[in-house]
């Protein structure tokens, strides 16, 4: 809990200008009071706050979301990309990254003023699009099958990378290198517009998926067990994947693919807390938030004054802890 | 009022009848025990039941009230299932499984937990439960599945009203706990639970079944009290096997014997 508060301030005096505690407390006060003169409260107030609080409530949202799909497909290594969002939103921002520069031109000073670029736009639609093609795959008369869903998201982010492959082999150099560091993912386009939108968002997902924590606990036994304990089963199955589609999908939209969040925080929480879904979701929400905050910090520190995307560092600290994961699950109880 | 009751109960989910025209009716404190060769539809009886088989003809009443005027949550009150196979592979303690039983009910934690006493005692794994269910073995790990089950219907007093499923519940079970199971079982029904036991074990199936039920390719081949039931033809008829029917030395039960 006061790890938060502290990933924070730490976020906001690391940079390329490192600044003291005492000059981030001063400068963040200025800004409070709307004072932006001195150069420490314009990058703490326009640059940095607002990029720490994205990332801080983009990775709270990917915690959550993890937990979430982990719980519904029963499966701890289930991961939110697994319903096709990441992958559809990465083919809808190359679209718009290869079509827009042609065609589309004139729209994007439409969506400047609300913030978002029409590539998050893109994405984002992508993203929703290729959910529901999963959903509508696993849906018959008999309900939703999570065993079809969890192949047809497969598929989905087969043909979604293919077809994103196809753009690319058609796109000049300069397009390729837009689609790569979008891949990449970054905080870099942080502003206060991006940081409501996301909080709302997230807000909406972070007070959502808490409500399913009972049925999460009761799908883990199965789906008809849960079914027979009296629950909606394929209700709970929508709404879920309702929200971690939006949630996910906002946060791809606004910084990209960033890798491993959703997968291996519910699993650290998990670790810590074991897999009660009414605190292992905040949980997850909690330190999704410190990882990419954390994550992000690093991401500007490690060869000031350039930034790395903060997809790699998610990564490059998010691979070994899963191989290890994957290799000693059995000391915690972890099966299949 | 009867606790079930089938009328002409066809299912057929995939186009061939797994059930064809089944009809009984069981009162509360009655034990009935499901028997038949593989596949004969025993575990889909106990599907349909529970609702997870949409039925083809015919209809039931769970409790007097059609099976289709029932919401979710109110029948998951009085009707538990416990089913062959666990898919739970989550590291959760065994008390977290059976309080999972109580998520239906919105008792509280100080009832919750006095239910939890209680079926610990009935499944005989009081000294299992802060243990991970992961980590048990199979019979652990029935008996545990056994007491989430019975906390989902459990009463002090009177089970009355309450409607229980069991799908080969001795099945991992050793022999200390078999009887264990079965004086449960008989303890539940004998505060007024009706009971619908799929077994293959006949003399389990006559220690406690008050009527018995017997499936063949889906299709009702007998159902009366097991002393009327069990008959060396009757064995040779359904199940093609060869046995000696004996009286047990101590009850006045017939024992099944391979010859």
């Amino acid at each position: 809990m006061l790890l938060l508060p502290l990933g924070i301030t730490l976020g906001l005096s690391f940079g390329a200008v490192p600044l003291s505690l005492a000059e981030v407390l001063k400068a963040l006060a200025e800004t409070i009071h709307g004072d932006t003169r001195s150069q420490n409260s314009l990058i703490v107030g326009q640059l940095r706050l607002p990029r720490v609080l994205l990332a801080a409530v983009m990775g709270a949202g990917l915690g959550m979301s993890g937990a979430a799909m982990q719980g519904l497909f029963r499966n701890p290594l289930a991961d939110p990309s697994l319903i096709g969002v990441t992958a559809g939103a990465s083919l809808g921002a190359a679209l718009v990254i290869v079509l827009g520069n042609t065609l589309l031109q004139g729209s994007i000073s439409l969506f400047g003023y609300v913030g978002l670029s029409l590539i998050s736009v893109g994405a984002f639609t992508g993203g929703l699009i290729a959910v529901f093609f999963v959903y509508r795959l696993a849906s018959s008369g008999n309900g939703t099958s999570v065993a079809t869903m969890l192949l047809a998201g497969i598929a989905i982010t087969a043909l979604t990378g293919a077809l994103g492959s196809l753009l690319e082999f058609y796109s000049d150099n300069q397009m390729l290198r837009r689609i790569s560091m979008w891949k990449m993912g970054g905080l870099d386009g942080a502003n206060y517009p991006r940081l409501w939108l996301a909080s709302v968002v997230t807000a909406g997902v972070l007070l959502a998926l808490p409500r399913y924590a009972k049925a999460l606990n009761a799908l883990l036994l199965g789906e008809s067990e849960a079914r027979h304990l009296g629950i909606n089963v394929d209700r709970v199955k929508l709404a879920l994947i309702i929200w971690v589609a939006i949630g996910v999908g906002t946060s791809v939209a606004m910084v990209g693919t960033i890798a491993f969040v959703g997968l291996v925080v519910p699993h650290m929480m998990r670790m810590l807390i074991g897999p009660n879904h009414i605190y292992l979701l905040p949980a997850s929400a909690l330190a999704g938030a410190i990882l990419l905050l954390l994550a992000d910090t690093l991401s500007r520190l490690v060869i000031a004054p350039t930034e790395l995307p903060v997809g790699i560092i998610t990564a490059i600290i998010g691979v070994p802890f899963f191989v290890s994961l994957l290799r000693n699950r059995h000391h915690y109880g972890m099966q299949g | 009022m009867s606790a079930l009751q089938l009328n002409n109960v066809t299912v057929a989910p995939w186009g061939i009848a797994l059930l064809e025209d089944i009809s009984f009716t069981l009162q509360p404190g009655e034990v009935l025990g499901v028997i038949g060769p593989n596949g004969a539809g025993k575990t889909t009886l106990l599907n349909t039941i529970a609702g997870d088989i949409p039925l083809h003809d015919g209809e039931f009443l769970v409790h007097g009230k059609p099976y289709r005027e029932w919401d979710r949550r109110s029948l998951a009150k009085t009707m538990a299932y416990l089913q062959q196979l666990s898919l739970l592979n989550f590291p959760y303690t065994v008390e977290e499984v059976i309080l999972l039983g109580r998520s239906p009910h919105d008792t509280g934690i100080t009832r919750d937990s006095e239910i939890l006493e209680d079926v610990l005692q009935l499944a005989d794994i009081t000294d299992l439960r802060d243990r991970l269910y992961t980590r048990l073995s199979g019979g652990e790990k029935q008996r545990v599945q056994l007491a989430r089950v019975f906390s989902q219907i459990w009463q002090k007093n009177t089970m009355e009203g309450t409607l229980l499923l069991l799908d080969e519940p001795t099945a991992a079970l050793d022999i200390q706990h078999q009887q264990g199971t079965t004086d449960a079982i008989k303890e539940l029904a004998g505060k007024g639970c009706a009971i619908v036991l799929v077994v293959h074990d006949f003399n389990v199936a006559a220690s406690l079944a008050t009527r018995l039920l017997a499936l063949k390719n889906g299709k009702q081949v007998a159902f009366g009290k097991p002393l009327d039931v069990f008959t060396e033809k009757f064995f040779t008829d359904v199940f093609a096997a060869d046995v000696a029917i004996v009286e047990h030395p101590s009850r006045s039960q017939p024992m099944i014997i391979s010859r």
